[in-house]
């Protein structure tokens, strides 16, 4: 296992490249850019904006030192204690953003990742307390109402959306009932409404595939077996069933989750959270040359690692699967 | 010197301890600010929370925004308006102690100017100060040549190129002139860095009615009285809470479960609920600013002046403001803003349907037979796709020609509109930075870089130049009447609406005047329960 891991993540430093190599050029391809704005620039403003950022050298040397700048160039992870400075730590250098001129690439990931982390963290919480009772119940009581009621519920979540059941929820606790916040990330009391909204999307994705999951394994034979030797439903299903019913789910986590970090652009914007699924989607709009890439790697490390994880975790938990 | 900002500081204390529960006003800001620099941020909610923290040689009065006394108390301007003298007041201090002087002006007007800092609203100080734009390209570089002088620690003396009767106005209204305190800002860095933590809480130093006191990054920013102020004493409030409400539904949410005492925008849906149920709290002001679609007259058919006027009479703007914009506006039929400054113009576009029919038939296309391929191109936005779509179909009805309509996201919208000029109609706006009508005539001189229509004409720059050496604004507005009869004439814009501000503040919010800018100086504002 341990050989598999190390050729993956050797596999994943060509893909990288790719990635980074991809983005810096496409977006300077695009029309407009940092400085494009209603009032239009004057020739002398552009003149020493384009001096200030090294926006007139040739593209290729503005690749090259980027390149350089993102390289590590020394070894003190201990600075990564105060304040998670990769430039102090290992001389990676995201540089500053363009539209926040005093805050480094750096600061921004730094600062707003955590509270992305966290928003989707507890929103994957959400979605598996919520989800997975749901599924198995479907599929334990199969085609009765109890059934039809679970189902229904996991369809309405998938097809009411976020920027929907988000400001309704909003609506009715905290401006009716006063009972929350209607913005802010301040408290622990301002994770609930976001992280309940972001979650039954995924909830409701969850129940179904528990659901058909959870129907496919306990028609098995191996479930016959336990049942006629006598063993009782719960444990039939918590003993027996569960690694071969939540392995549609592990699958599905692996590009959720990676969904839920990016996808939260729509939730921070309801709720006011600052995260850094917002930093990534404007920073588009923005021609924020240096935050756009530094997400992206961001977001791109992330997957890379999650479809490795649920990799690992589907061999583990599917004896018919290997490494290859 | 500072014994007597420490009595200042003791009577603020005192007074604001007297007033009862500290007086914060928390305020929705669009969006999360660039800096808090004032020579590096270029936007509305940077100027918001600037506005609170520097002030500049002179300021706004609240109620019409006409220049009044900042930190300069009075000022002398020569007979032939190129030299303008300003006297600052005695025992001005930064937040930190340290004394205002002239030469801190001088060495924050040097720092605007410094080619390797690259300010975008330098132009602010090189379109008018003498030597400015030879020092910003770096063909000068004694900085002791630009027209700015300290001949005592007390007194500022700015020499200009050319006679600039509305000077005041933008050095009021717009912070590129506000000084900073440099000797602060070097401690963190080179001055010419833009990246340097000297604006973070702790490390600035301000000279306006408030001090910054925390800033996290998209949750809040909080600023705090600053008893160093030279007015100290008449700031009401004891702080202001600014909150990054990018999402206009999310805001009004705010207001509404009463975390907001002022929002920055309102969805136009609500406004019909509000004018119904909350109407005290409801405001809709006039604001400095035009919604026009934009010609480029180079593209046939647009090319044709008949055409272009046929194209701006045969909407109805009064259907149009009372059905789609629904925010209160007044229709436009000229590019000037009636009622900037004293100024409101009299060639307005005239005649109506018929008219535009005659026009156009003239041009050779009656009843619209013949009219090639026509597209309005606007940025994606709900309102601006409703506003085209409207006039798209009055101008099928009133003049029987079909025009298509595209978008482009924001930014390559902009780069089609100041850079390839692809397009034959574009949506546009422009909103004035200062309250003259100098604002919305200067642009539309022949390749000014935001005319974008190629349109130019030789009697019309004559014009605009001519003004500047008006000796006073009587004679001044005189030749802007004559300009707005070129522009209603030749036609290279369609203007549409002149627009509003619409918003929310809390019945509790005083002290509060609708200005053009929707500048509110905050020094006045209080709060009342």
């Amino acid at each position: 296992m341990l050989r598999y891991i190390g050729r993956r993540l050797l596999e994943s430093i060509p893909v990288m490249f790719i990635i980074i190599t991809g983005t810096f050029f496409m977006q300077r391809f695009v029309p407009g850019g940092p400085f494009t704005a209603e009032k239009a620039v004057t020739p002398e403003v552009e003149r020493n904006l384009e001096a200030y950022y090294h926006l007139n050298d040739p593209l290729w040397k503005q690749y090259a030192d980027y390149l350089w700048d993102l390289t590590p160039k020394r070894f003190h992870p201990l600075a990564l204690a105060g304040g998670f400075d990769l430039k102090e730590a290992f001389g990676i250098d995201f540089r500053p953003s363009f539209k926040y001129p005093n805050r480094t690439v750096n600061e921004i990931i730094a600062e707003k990742l955590p509270v992305s982390l966290e928003l989707g963290m507890l929103s994957l919480g959400v979605a598996l307390a919520v989800g997975l009772p749901l599924g198995i119940l479907a599929a334990v009581k199969r085609n009765s109402w109890i059934d039809y009621v679970c189902s229904s519920v996991a369809m309405t979540g998938i097809c009411v959306p976020t920027f929907v059941l988000g400001p309704l929820l909003v609506l009715g606790f905290a401006i009716h009932l006063g009972w929350f916040n209607a913005s802010g990330w301040y408290g622990p009391i301002d994770r609930v409404l976001p992280s309940v909204t972001l979650g039954s999307v995924y909830a409701a994705y969850i129940a179904r595939l528990a659901r058909g999951g959870f129907l496919e394994v306990l028609g098995q034979d191996y479930i016959r077996t336990a049942r006629a030797k006598g063993a009782g439903e719960t444990r039939v299903i918590f003993r027996h069933a569960m690694r071969g019913g939540l392995l549609p789910v592990v699958s599905f986590l692996g590009p959720a989750v990676a969904g839920i970090l990016t996808g939260s652009f729509v939730i921070e914007t309801i709720f006011q959270i600052p995260g850094l699924g917002r930093e990534f989607v404007n920073s588009a709009f923005n021609r924020d040359y240096t935050l756009i890439l530094g997400t992206v790697i961001l977001y791109a490390g992330f997957i890379i690692a999650l479809n490795l994880v649920v990799d690992v975790v589907q061999v583990w938990m599917n004896p018919k699967l290997k490494f290859e | 010197m500072k014994s007597r900002s420490a009595l200042l500081f003791l009577a603020a204390t005192a007074l604001a301890a007297a007033a009862g529960p500290p007086q914060v006003l928390r305020v929705g800001n669009y969006g999360e600010p660039q800096d808090l620099d004032p020579q590096v941020v270029t936007g509305v909610p940077e100027h918001r929370i600037l506005m609170s923290l520097f002030e500049g040689l002179v300021t706004e009065d609240p109620h019409d925004l006409h220049p009044i006394p900042g930190l300069a108390e009075s000022w002398d301007i020569s007979p032939d308006g190129l030299t303008y003298t300003f006297h600052l007041r005695a025992n001005l201090t930064w937040s930190n102690g340290d004394p205002i002087t002239a030469g801190d002006f001088l060495d924050s007007y040097k720092r605007m100017l410094t080619p390797s800092f690259a300010a975008e609203y330098a132009y602010l100080l090189y379109n008018f100060v003498q030597g400015a734009a030879e020092y910003y390209q770096g063909k000068l570089t004694d900085f002791s040549k630009v027209g700015f002088k300290a001949p005592d620690t007390r007194t500022l003396v700015v020499t200009l190129k050319s006679p600039t009767p509305y000077l005041l106005k933008i050095i009021a209204c717009h912070y590129a002139w506000d000084a900073v305190p440099t000797r602060v800002i070097a401690k963190f860095g080179s001055l010419d860095q833009k990246e340097t933590r000297w604006t973070r809480p702790g490390n600035i130093v301000s000279s306006g009615p408030f001090m910054l006191k925390a800033w996290t990054q998209n949750q809040k920013i909080v600023v705090e009285r600053n008893p160093y102020y030279w007015d100290a004493a008449g700031v009401k409030l004891d702080g202001i809470e600014f909150y990054p409400t990018e999402d206009q539904p999310t805001e009004e949410r705010m207001f509404r479960a009463g975390e907001l005492d002022t929002t920055y925008e309102l969805p136009r849906a609500k406004v019909a609920v509000y004018r119904e149920k909350d109407p005290t709290e409801l405001r809709i002001d006039p604001w400095l600013g035009i919604y026009y679609y934009r010609f480029n007259v180079t593209r046939p058919p647009v090319n044709d002046k008949r055409v272009r006027k046929a194209l701006a009479l045969a909407i109805d703007r009064d259907s149009l403001l009372r059905n789609v914009t629904r925010g209160g506006e007044q229709p436009a039929y000229a590019v000037s803003y009636p009622g900037d400054a004293g100024y409101a113009p009299t060639a307005q576009l005239q005649g109506g349907v018929a008219e535009a029919q005659r026009l156009l038939a003239e041009a050779g296309f009656p009843g619209g037979k013949g009219f090639p391929r026509t597209e309005v191109l606007y940025n994606t936005h709900e309102m601006h796709r409703q506003i085209a779509e409207a006039i798209q179909a009055m101008w099928r009805k009133n003049l029987g020609i079909e025009v298509g309509l595209v978008n482009q996201e924001w930014k390559v919208y902009l780069d089609t509109q100041h850079d390839t000029h692809d397009f034959q109609i574009e949506r546009a706006g422009w909103i004035a930075d200062y309250p003259d009508p100098n604002v919305f005539l200067e642009i539309w001189e022949t390749k000014n870089g935001n005319n974008d229509t190629l349109w130019g004409n030789a009697e019309y720059d004559r014009l605009l130049h001519a003004a500047l050496a008006a000796k006073d604004d009587t004679a001044r507005y005189a030749i802007y009447q004559k300009m707005d009869a070129i522009l209603v004439d030749e036609c290279p814009v369609m203007p549409i609406f002149y627009y509003t501000s619409v918003y929310l503040v809390s019945n509790r919010v005083r002290g509060w005047w609708p200005t053009l800018l929707d500048d509110h100086p905050w020094k006045y504002v209080y709060l009342e329960n």
